[in-house]
């Protein structure tokens, strides 16, 4: 076959991940700025304008999973096993954030701050595992004979520790520019509010993640720093610092939209960053997507069910944040 | 010693969150088309009580279906983290199955469920009941393929081994393996009759305390006519998948009969109790009937039934386990068909709604469903044993081998984690069931349409109902 199935199936896979962090980002960004709203019903207008979307939000997860498994098995079994304690956090940490969605607005009232915390632990804890797993991804795998041959431990490094920190940091403005977009009223005004200062902190993090990277990786150094590679990459950092400029000024001048969008720009353009530092590599630092690939037969086989069904997820998907487009008030609370 | 132990761990943290997980699902598979029909026959007749029971069960779908979204997350990911060399070994052929699940399934069940839950008055009465249509077909198709990937590790074919791994070569082979057509149907029938009794059970709870209105009955008519009708072609649907195993995989019912050796021609009994004792290589203390176990299995009175000493001592799954939970799920399948027959005789008499003792049996076999599920799914799974892809690949090669520690960590918190998370999560479905249907639910008709803000947005949060008695029975409340 003529056709470069790793290939696409690295790109399929990696749009899936890419549609996970931008959609869950925000229905978990949700979560993590829950602590600094504190009135109950503000707190439900928060987790509405999530609520009809978040299960296919987090399916994107489940296909990214489902997809390794299927195309790349090899990186499936290695990169799952040596994350296993983080994988583990997280996904407790999504079973604690899911359930709360559910149980919060039944509970009684002196009960329902319990799920709040379920909300935000179940929040935090997801997301800042997310952040360790990809900073321990960028790390590399000890690989000896198609097994991991690591420490349990390998992941806990001051590195990956704080990428979970970043990306808690990068969810929080996720949340926060959607909520600009998605309410309106005080808690609108909050969130524009915190909007500011989380763009910095944003700004500080991905700043030093960007340095630290290369400093303690050095193929990737050598990646960014040689020419013409440097010029090639140039326009990623400069698009950054473009970005936030736009995205302070279209806080600044009030606007409902637009800081979701650029927020999207500025995750979309980090996740871009992290795929020229590891590209091809599916398990870092040896191990690339032709050298893990499933055999074509099964990438064949699953090539044509995903490119025949992707558009109509991507249709149905679309019709139903439609379905439930504009603004969520308290006046849809429905208690 | 210690690596054995800590694969003991693995297998019981496999097991343990898959039981809590399939609970879910084949409550919202059977729950699903319930709704389905129901609004279907609301848009056909315009009978108010279908209705009122849509609502009424959305909102218990609604819980059901989350929880079984966050536990099935957790499956997903625990083959490549607890399983990492069976992931290896024969992901070219799950991978891919569990890939289709998620593109075919899971989008299409995540899509429409918002609209199903909270577009009753955002979009039209059809588009409506075309996401519930979507979301039903969703169960199913996801049921599709799990079974196919799950039945493949139970009769493999359609593949080559290159490396020592799976290289598939016929995909209709594949997933169209000996013991799918079997496994599928028996597990898609046993979620509806899950169901079926779980109503069933909800109604006769609120008839027995005297509350009495059309939408219970309608419940309860509902469910017996299913356990008349689906109990005994469930029956007859395992028989053949009985067949089925005893072709492909004759060690699991030597297992399941804890039968042990053939003595000379005689033809095998049925051994109806006993207790099989690896060990000893006998089944202890047993009760059996001549040349009835040849007449079950083999349908002839000659034929013998292949025996667990036929078999390595280190190929044979644990018969003391197969035995008792073949036996579960036998036993309550009969008091199913029992309580079919019986709603038959009543509701003949007119007497299916009054009859105390038959309302308390219906009561009691609410669970009755789920148990069996369990229980089959113990007998098949613990009957492939020692194999994790039969004949192909042992379970004690498959674990990613992390430590003790670790397994006992992370069995230790997904126990913690789903007694308390779905332990709460099944208390608030029991509340919403002792609320009962309410009468006239979803009437008003509000504004809708695309874009209106009036309804709510909050699918996983359907059934919104406060743990508080007494404030949530105003009517309409919600959409």
């Amino acid at each position: 076959m003529g056709i470069d199935l790793p290939f696409i199936w690295a790109v399929i896979i990696i749009f899936s991940i890419m549609m996970y962090v931008v959609m869950d980002g925000f229905d978990l960004g949700i979560g993590i700025l829950f602590p600094f709203v504190k009135s109950e019903r503000e707190r439900d207008v928060m987790m509405n304008t999530v609520a009809p979307v978040w299960d296919g939000n987090e399916t994107w997860l489940v296909l990214g999973g489902a997809g390794l498994f299927g195309a790349f098995p090899l990186a499936y079994s290695v990169v799952l096993s040596a994350l296993y304690l983080p994988l583990i956090f997280m996904l407790l940490g999504l079973i604690f954030r899911g359930v709360a969605f559910e149980f919060r607005f039944k509970a009684k009232a002196e009960k329902r701050h319990l799920w709040d915390k379920a909300f935000i632990g179940g929040s935090l804890t997801a997301t800042f595992f997310q952040g360790v797993a990809l900073g321990a991804f960028i790390d590399g795998f000890q690989v000896v004979e198609r097994k991991f041959v690591g420490g349990a431990f390998d992941w806990f490094t001051p590195f990956s520790l704080f990428c979970g920190v970043a990306l808690i940091a990068a969810y929080a403005l996720l949340g926060c520019t959607w909520l600009i977009m998605k309410t309106e009223g005080r808690l609108q005004q909050q969130m524009h509010d915190l909007a500011r200062p989380l763009v910095f902190v944003v700004l500080g993090v991905t700043a030093l993640v960007s340095l630290w990277t290369p400093l303690a990786h050095s193929p990737i150094a050598e990646r960014w720093f040689s020419m013409p590679n440097l010029l090639l990459f140039m326009p990623v950092p400069v698009l950054v610092l473009l970005a936030t400029w736009a995205l302070l000024r279209a806080i600044a001048r009030n606007a409902n939209i637009s800081p979701f969008i650029l927020t999207l720009v500025l995750i979309f353009l980090g996740y871009s960053g992290l795929g020229i530092s590891l590209w091809p590599y599916i398990i870092p630092p040896s191990v690339t997507i032709w050298e893990a690939s499933a055999p074509p037969q099964s990438q064949g086989f699953m090539l044509v069910g995903a490119l025949l069904i992707i558009p109509f997820i991507l249709m149905y998907t679309a019709w139903s944040y439609y379905v439930f487009r504009g603004k969520v008030t308290e006046e849809d609370g429905y208690h | 010693m210690f690596g054995l132990e800590a694969l003991d761990l693995a297998r019981i943290q496999f097991a343990f969150t898959i039981s809590f997980h399939i609970v879910f699902p084949a409550i919202t598979i059977g729950l699903a088309s319930y709704l389905a029909v129901l609004e279907g026959l609301w848009l056909k007749t315009r009978e108010e009580v279908y209705r009122d029971l849509y609502h009424f069960w959305a909102k218990i779908f609604a819980v059901n279906f989350g929880m079984g979204v966050v536990s099935g997350l957790v499956m997903a990911y625990q083959f490549g983290t607890n399983w990492s060399a069976f992931s290896d070994f024969a992901g070219a052929v799950t991978g891919p199955l569990l890939t289709y699940e998620v593109l075919t399934a899971f989008f299409l069940e995540a899509g429409f469920l918002g609209v199903m839950l909270f577009g009753w008055n955002r979009v039209g009465p059809g588009l409506h009941f075309f996401s519930t249509v979507m979301v039903a077909v969703g169960t199913l198709i996801s049921t599709f393929w799990i079974l196919a990937s799950n039945s493949w590790m139970h009769t493999p074919q359609g593949f080559e081994i290159i490396d020592g791994r799976v290289i598939p070569t016929d995909w209709f082979a594949v997933v169209f393996n000996p013991s799918f057509p079997y496994r599928l149907a028996h597990m898609a029938t046993a979620a509806f009759l899950a169901t079926a009794f779980f109503v069933g059970a909800s109604a006769a709870w609120h008839l027995l305390r005297g509350r009495d209105n059309p939408a219970i009955r309608k419940m309860l008519s509902m469910a017996m006519w299913m356990a008349l009708l689906v109990a005994p072609v469930q029956a007859v649907i395992g028989d053949f998948h009985g067949l089925n195993t005893l072709k492909y995989q004759p060690a699991k019912i030597a297992a399941i009969e804890g039968h042990w050796e053939n003595v000379g021609d005689e033809p095998t009994p049925l051994i109806l109790f006993g207790w099989p004792d690896m060990e000893r290589e006998e089944t202890r203390f047993k009760i059996e009937i001549p040349a009835l176990g040849s007449l079950i299995l083999t349908h002839s009175l000659d034929k013998q039934v292949p025996a667990l000493k036929e078999f390595a001592k280190e190929d044979r799954p644990n018969s003391t386990i197969v035995f008792w939970t073949f036996r579960v799920m036998v036993a309550l399948g009969m008091l199913m068909i029992l309580t079919g027959l019986w709603s038959l005789w009543l509701r003949m008499r007119g007497r299916l709604y009054e009859n105390r003792a038959f309302l308390y049996m219906a009561l009691w076999m609410g669970p009755s469903g789920v148990i069996a599920i369990l229980a089959g799914w113990y007998t098949t799974e613990i009957g492939r044993q020692p194999w994790i892809v039969h004949g192909l690949m042992r379970t004690a090669d498959a674990s990613s081998g992390h430590s003790f520690a670790q397994m006992s960590l992370t069995l230790a918190l997904f126990v913690v984690v789903y007694f308390a998370l779905f332990g709460a999560g099944i208390s608030y479905v029991m509340r919403l069931v002792r609320k009962g249907p309410v009468i006239n639910e979803g009437k008003e008709e509000g504004a809708g349409g695309p874009g209106q803000k009036r309804t709510p947005a909050r699918p996983l949060s359907a059934a919104d109902e406060s743990f508080e008695e007494g404030q949530s029975d105003d009517l309409g409340e919600r959409n």
